[in-house]
């Protein structure tokens, strides 16, 4: 018994071990089979919500539903059939702005020109809020010049703005 | 008929421009007598309306008559139409929809007319302004776009249709609603150019306009998001906004319209801002035309646009000498718009105003920028691009956060100066909540559905996700901590119940707890605008018995039939639906072929909860094997954004409710015109 165990419990492990090797060749062939569907599915998403349909619908590629459209099923087949190639992200943008124009992109690029698309809101709000900063700062200065301040702290006026704010507005 | 029709347009025209012109002569000359040519000019203004409403009834009746001699006609109705769709039929194409522009304008303009013995002066003022644009409009019924002109040839036994999209009962409410909104601020504009043409003393006419102006805005609400649920319910893509052109041509007024209902308490308050809120009207004004000259001129491509035509001139004619009488105006009488008082911290409700108009408008002028960028784009790089909705929610979110927390902020904050102290006294238990809610978003499993178990640093979109229901968590727990302090103070001071006190303090600054209740409904908006980042979708070509799995949902074909009306043919799916293997609910999505415009159209079938909504739609038949296809959508949080908007309408209406008790500013306003403006008390009316 005790010569037996020791050789039974090392053709079990040695088992064990090809068994928990090939089980975790098939799991890791299987994960990455699964990761890499899951994520060509994810770039077609990505992708096909970063173009629109052509048809003059103006709709994100992959939410064009109108019946009998001549280019929303045929674009999303040329999306998938390239993902599935393996063509790189840009390179599938591109070959769709070859073959369908600049249109087809969502949104402008962040390049050239376009950059100035993306640029402006934020410029604008940077300068409104420069704006309201400089003017306040300039009213500030006006009505510590043109009255003189009250003698009392601000929680003591919180007080009675407080105060006021009760009585006023009930 | 049609020439009954087009007489009363031509009558209209003359009569609006006899009001605008004889009001001009009388007012800028102040000579005796001169009060007589105003009064005619007001009743020349009043008839105007009675001419442009016989015109609409006219060819409302020519739409239920079938009569297809007038083009307008044959070309948007059909005799299977369905009579409350005939209704539709004048504001469906580009020439009824300037008519029904025409009558609302001359609706407006008639009450105004006939409430003129609160402030003669000014109203006949704001008169003469209304006429003018009144005499736009007429002139383009008139001669650029003639809603009678006849057919040529001979007329058709049966008319070419309405869109199938405008065939949805919604469609009947949202344009009227829309439009409304539109035109009304041509009330607070004329209001506005008016008081600075006369140099109108006070803040009075800012008082007189008020409502004018809420109920505007709560019609220009209401229609935009009708729209919305439209197109959530109609066009059948999922979702309920797409950034397209005409869309953010609605948007554009809204956003000024909304900045000057908050700066305009700074005028009425504190006598500031007065420049900036003239032309602030001003622009709200001339961006509600700029978005009718947007969907008219095909400036722009889109879907919901009319078709194009020459009027776009017409429109920007119309814009530049708009623009021009603004600046004559602003330039002669600028030294009357100085303010009156100064600000004292940047911890301010002042400086809170300043900071909601600043970002209201630099989203507006995000949506601006976006909307024109392709025309510019073409004019520069001489090829057009396209500006969808990956721009503006990578542009608009993050503004739309900022405004949210400038919501739950805003009121809590006095006027003049609040310290730290308060601050935090004021913020602590609502910062806490939305840190709370927060944590419980974040922490939860994701098994829990959506808008549970989310993990903001997987994607942008789920951190927006978060950050949106925290802010809307913020604002909630701000106005509700407005409500129970006023409230209990009152309850103390009546013995009565807190819900009982609550409800009187509402009635007694109506104004102020109705605005309350406005932001609460935008922070219900926002909270059901945040699960977008959470929608799923799956589409399956489905026989009977097939099932498809989307969330905790599964659908299962239960059987295919067909509908044949005298308007259109339908092919139905019936759907159950199963959750954990109990049927819930059967749906049935449609794909309708209209026989008249030849047109097909989805009609999706929506199961909605406060959860979730489980959108069906039948996409067709794959021309292949013949099997129907079933797209099933499931966004979460969607009714939030209906609720949202319906306590935004009920707040507004609250605050357009006379106070019980006038609070002192009401009765600080309703001195004389001459009386100079005292800061009314703090927080009083606000």
């Amino acid at each position: 018994m005790r010569r037996c165990i020791p050789r039974r419990s090392g053709q079990v492990t040695e088992m064990s071990k090809r068994y928990r090797l090939r089980l975790l060749a098939g799991l890791s062939l299987g994960l990455v089979t699964w990761l890499a569907a899951g994520d060509d599915s994810a770039r077609v998403q990505r992708l096909g919500h970063e173009m629109v349909c052509v048809c003059g619908c103006n709709q994100i590629l992959l939410e064009c539903n109108h019946v009998g459209c001549q280019y929303s099923d045929q674009m999303r087949a040329e999306l998938t059939s390239a993902v599935d190639n393996g063509t790189g992200d840009n390179g599938i943008l591109e070959r769709f702005i070859e073959k369908y124009g600049t249109t087809v992109l969502a949104a402008p690029t962040n390049t050239g020109f376009n950059r100035l698309a993306w640029w402006m809101p934020y410029i604008a709000l940077a300068a409104g809020i420069a704006g309201v900063l400089l003017t306040v700062r300039a009213w500030r200065a006006r009505a510590s010049r043109g009255s003189p301040r009250p003698g009392r702290n601000g929680s003591e006026l919180d007080h009675y703005r407080e105060q006021a704010r009760r009585e006023t507005a009930l | 008929m049609s020439s009954l029709g087009s007489f009363a347009l031509l009558l209209a025209l003359s009569l609006a421009a006899y009001c605008f012109l004889a009001g001009l002569w009388a007012l800028s000359r102040r000579e005796s007598g001169s009060e007589l040519l105003v009064e005619t000019a007001r009743r020349a203004g009043i008839a105007s309306f009675g001419m442009v409403a016989l015109a609409s009834a006219i060819l409302v009746v020519a739409a239920f008559r079938n009569d297809f001699s007038i083009a307008y006609i044959l070309h948007h109705s059909n005799r299977a139409l369905p009579l409350p769709y005939k209704f539709a039929v004048l504001w469906s194409g580009q020439e009824g929809s300037l008519l029904f522009w025409s009558l609302l304008l001359s609706a407006y303009g008639l009450v105004l007319r006939l409430r003129y013995r609160t402030d003669e002066r000014l109203f006949a003022y704001a008169s003469t302004v209304i006429a003018a644009v009144q005499s736009f409009f007429l002139l383009l019924l008139n001669f650029a776009a003639r809603p009678f002109a006849a057919t040529p040839g001979q007329p058709g036994s049966d008319g070419n249709g309405l869109n199938p999209l405008l065939q949805y009962p919604e469609m009947v409410i949202h344009p009227p609603m829309l439009y409304l909104g539109y035109i009304g601020f041509t009330v607070p504009f004329a209001f506005a150019l008016g008081a600075l043409a006369m140099r109108y003393p006070g803040e009075r006419w800012i008082h007189i306009t008020r409502r004018w102006t809420m109920v505007t805005w709560a019609f220009l609400t209401c229609g935009i998001f009708l729209g919305a649920h439209w197109a959530y319910y109609v066009l059948g893509w999922g979702g309920y906004w797409g950034w397209d052109p005409v869309e953010n041509a609605s948007l554009l007024p809204w956003l000024t319209g909304t900045a000057f209902l908050h700066s305009v308490m700074m005028q009425e308050k504190r006598g500031m801002l007065k420049t900036w809120n003239m032309w602030l009207i001003f622009s709200t004004f001339l961006l509600a035309i700029f978005g009718t000259f947007l969907t008219r001129s095909g400036v722009v491509n889109s879907v919901h646009a009319f078709a194009q035509s020459s009027i776009g001139d017409w429109f920007v004619a119309f814009l530049a000498v708009t623009l021009a009488a603004c600046i004559f105006f602003y330039a002669k009488n600028r030294a009357h718009l100085r303010s009156e008082h100064r600000l004292e911290s940047l911890v301010s409700r002042e400086s809170s105003f300043l900071f909601n108009n600043l970002v209201l408008l630099v989203a507006c002028f995000a949506v601006l920028w976006g909307t024109l960028f392709p025309v510019i784009s073409e004019w520069v790089e001489g090829h057009k691009v396209t500006v969808g909705p990956p721009f503006f929610n990578k542009v608009m979110v993050p503004i739309g956060l900022f405004l949210l927390f400038l919501t739950a902020v805003g009121p809590l904050l006095a006027w003049g100066k609040t310290s730290f102290s308060s601050l935090r006294q004021n913020f602590l238990w609502p910062a806490s909540g939305a840190m709370a809610i927060g944590v419980l978003l974040v922490a939860t499993p994701p098994a829990w559905g959506a808008p549970f178990g989310m993990r903001p640093w997987q994607h942008i979109s789920y951190f927006y996700s978060l950050m949106a229901a925290m802010l809307g968590t913020l604002v909630v727990l701000t106005v509700i901590s407005e409500f129970l302090r006023g409230g209990r103070v009152i309850a103390a001071k009546t013995a009565r119940g807190l819900p009982l006190s609550m409800v009187q303090l509402a009635r007694r600054n109506t104004r102020r707890y109705g605005g309350y209740i406005v932001h609460f409904g935008v922070a219900l908006v926002f909270i059901g605008i945040l699960g977008s980042a959470l929608n799923r979708d799956a589409e399956k070509e489905m026989s009977f018995g097939d099932s498809l799995a989307l969330g905790p949902y599964n659908l299962v074909c239960r059987s295919y039939t067909q509908e044949e009306t005298p308007n259109y043919s339908a092919n139905i799916a019936i759907m159950d639906v199963l959750r954990d293997g109990r049927q819930v609910d059967t749906l049935y999505p449609e794909s309708r072929f209209y026989a008249a415009t030849e047109q097909p159209q989805h009609v999706p079938a929506v199961r909605s909860t406060l959860r979730e909504d489980l959108y069906v739609v039948y996409e067709g038949q794959n021309p292949e094997t013949g099997r129907p296809i079933i797209k099933a959508h499931l966004n979460p949080l969607v009714s939030w954004i209906w609720i949202g908007i319906l306590v935004m309408a009920s707040g507004t209406i609250l605050a357009l409710v006379p106070n019980r008790v006038a609070a002192p500013a009401a009765l600080a306003a309703k001195q004389g015109a001459d009386a100079q403006m005292h800061p009314a008390p703090v927080g009083a009316g606000d």
